[in-house]
């Protein structure tokens, strides 16, 4: 097993025919990933990539049985596009779009709250369960099935990661980056009920990074009731407060959100985690060896 | 964005917030007509983006003409240093010049877009006029808040909530909720990350008036608000953040001499929190980004090396969907050219790394390569501890 996607499920993409729509969309085939269409209005009823351009997510869903979307659109238009998504019944909505406006996130979860769509991102790279499934745009070649489950709100920092998980010979169950913006559709307790109860799933990996709370919700959650091994890492240790550090989202605002404060609650509920982000691979490998 | 207390005022004038009567000036001629038109008492008070200007010296109340002449003489051209401003401090280029008002009570208010709720919050207290982060540590029942979902915006039970836990009289409740209703309005159409009013005052009339104006906008949403965007001004920038914001290279200067160049923005967080782990001290934050084009990677090390601190650079790629051979190209057509003369260590991990460290290594250019994240880290921590001088 893996969470959320595999070789089955049928993805569309927004934002089809743009560059970066077009580019990953022929990886993500090329990887394996049951791309079924995608979308740009206006363009509907051509072929692109072997595959049918539809005007919108409703028709796609009626033709092709679409029930998972990536979206490529640029910010401004991201909002709308999710919208979109979840009114045409799509089950899971992924939203790669850096810079999303704040507001146009309020509404777009309030909005989603009351519909049966799961929002990943934005500002994120998706998800893979290694072997069978991508529905992002990390790098492929680094990723190996197995079963660490990986959990990020980064993107490059994730891959270093992965790469130093697979270089110890191990794999990954499902990898999600959840985003670097203040507002994110799940969150990383989301992604650990799931893991919780995911077969495939041993052990986590769990990068955080400064700013807001939850790496703090997840560190209670994890006491709680998640009972396989964590390891974390939480990024901007040595970040200035009150500066954006390039993601939206991590800032130390009013001297709350510090990577210590992180660090120390998850080390209370019993995560393991790591100072040095060099390590992070040998850590795990110790852990479930 | 942030903008000046200045700008945010004419912002909150126009949309309905009451403010004090006052003038923008550059010139100590022009800010003391400005205190004769408005008359004494008067406050001079420095603009610059930052907090705590009071008790840096920024903000003087002028009793009569010598008094204004003498604080428009300090204050104006001054070098502002708080914590806030850091050690480097702000020069003052401008000051606003405002009417004395009959100050009886000193609240606060201020909305933030809650992270946890994903909802606007308006958050009061009657304890203004003080460092509201002083206020949530000592005193935290002193602070109110009220979450507005987005369905029903801003009701009269919100306002009436505050207004009674502020305690305020009917006459100040009926100012007060137009105060804040234009203030809600105004946070929502133009894309506002923060608005803070501290102090909101009450004077001997129960007007309810905005002393001081703090705004920050979303940067995401600028383009929707190109005239607030227009109120820019990078004089308050650190200047090489500034030039760095022309190429959408993400720079933040630090106090270290580490020069770092990484692309995406937790590997470059972490890359900072590495070089600190080994004992260094990391001089920049500097995301790249996606698309590392030699173009870019040339001017993120014009940028890196025009801080003058920066004694040895570590380049740090994790070329994912990036070809490395492409990134290692440009970091040589980058080099190639430019005149410097610090060690710099690079990784590059991803796609074609073995052909990508190749065309380093055999550039001629002085790089040093290392294949582990660790040992790059600590070749460059010893390499910034030296002299500076070239190790070959």
């Amino acid at each position: 097993m893996s969470i959320l996607v595999d070789e089955k499920t049928r993805v569309i993409v927004q934002g089809f025919t743009g560059r970066e729509g077009t580019f990953h969309a022929s990886q993500m085939i090329e990887y394996g990933t049951r791309v079924v269409g995608g979308i740009t209005p206006g363009k509907g009823g051509q072929i692109h990539l072997d595959k049918p351009v539809f005007n919108t997510v409703e028709e796609a869903v009626r033709e092709e049985g679409a029930e998972a979307s990536i979206i490529f659109v640029p910010a401004q238009f991201a909002a709308d596009a999710i919208i979109e998504a979840a009114l045409a019944g799509i089950g899971l909505i992924v939203c790669i779009s850096e810079g999303i406006p704040v507001q146009d996130m309020v509404k777009v979860k309030n909005f989603i709250r009351t519909t049966r769509s799961r929002l990943i991102g934005p500002n994120c790279p998706g998800i893979i369960s290694p072997g069978k499934c991508k529905v992002g745009i990390m790098p492929s070649r680094i990723h190996r099935q197995g079963k660490i489950g990986i959990i990020s709100r980064s993107g490059t920092l994730t891959y270093l990661a992965v790469n130093q998980i697979t270089s110890q010979g191990l794999g990954q169950s499902t990898g999600i980056g959840i985003g670097g913006d203040p507002l994110i559709g799940t969150t990383f307790v989301d992604v650990l009920e799931m893991f919780r109860k995911d077969e495939q799933t041993e052990a986590v990996v769990m990068i955080g990074e400064i700013g807001g709370s939850l790496e703090e919700q997840a560190a209670e959650y994890i006491g709680k009731k998640f009972k396989k091994p964590v390891v974390a890492f939480i990024a901007g240790q040595t970040a200035p407060a009150g500066r954006r550090m390039g993601h939206a989202g991590a800032i130390i605002s009013g001297g709350r959100g510090t990577a210590l404060e992180k660090m120390e609650i998850l080390k209370r509920n019993g995560v393991r985690v790591v100072e040095n982000p060099a390590e992070i691979g040998a850590t795990i490998k110790k852990i479930v060896a | 964005m942030k903008i000046h207390e200045y700008q945010a005022k004419d912002l909150f004038r126009s949309s309905g917030v009451p403010v004090p009567d006052g003038e923008v000036a550059a010139t100590a001629q022009v800010a003391l007509a400005a205190a004769e038109k408005l008359g004494y008492p008067c406050v001079i008070k420095a603009q610059v983006h930052a907090g705590g200007r009071g008790k840096a010296g920024g903000i003087k109340l002028a009793r009569s003409r010598p008094e204004a002449e003498k604080y428009v003489g300090e204050i104006l051209g001054m070098t502002l240093v708080n914590r806030q401003t850091g050690p480097q401090g702000k020069l003052v280029r401008k000051l606003l010049v405002e009417q004395g008002l009959d100050i009886r009570r000193e609240l606060y208010v201020a909305i933030i877009i809650d992270r946890e709720k994903e909802m606007p919050v308006i958050i009061a207290s009657a304890q203004g006029g003080m460092e509201i982060e002083a206020v949530a540590q000592e005193n935290p029942q002193a602070i109110y808040q009220e979450y507005v979902h987005p369905v029903t915006g801003l009701a009269d039970c919100h306002i009436r909530n505050l207004a009674f836990k502020l305690g305020l009289s009917k006459v100040q409740q009926k100012n007060f909720s137009q105060l804040l209703t234009h203030l809600y309005e105004l946070f929502m159409k133009t894309d506002m990350s923060l608005a803070e009013i501290n102090p909101l005052i009450i004077t001997g009339k129960d007007d309810v008036i905005a002393l001081d104006a703090k705004v920050t906008f979303d940067d995401n949403a600028l383009f929707r608000h190109p005239e607030i965007a227009a109120w820019r001004d990078v004089f308050e920038e650190e200047p090489l953040e500034v030039e760095a914001s022309k190429y959408e290279l993400n720079y933040i200067r630090l106090d270290g001499n580490i020069g770092c160049m990484v692309n995406g923005a937790g590997l470059a967080m972490a890359t900072m929190d590495i070089i600190k782990y080994y004992g260094g001290e990391p001089a920049n934050f500097l995301d790249v980004g996606g698309a590392t084009s030699a173009e870019r990677v040339k001017e993120a090390f014009k940028i890196l090396l025009a801080d003058p601190k920066v004694k040895a650079v570590l380049v740090n790629i994790f070329g994912g969907i990036v070809r490395t051979d492409l990134v290692a190209n440009g970091i040589v057509h980058a080099v190639r050219g430019m005149d410097i003369r610090i060690p710099i260590v690079i990784r590059l991990v991803g796609t074609n790394e073995e052909e990508g460290m190749r065309i380093l290594r055999e550039s001629q250019l002085n790089f040093i390569t290392e294949g582990e994240l660790a040992d790059a880290v600590r070749r460059v921590v010893e390499l910034a501890k030296g002299d500076g001088s070239c190790p070959f």
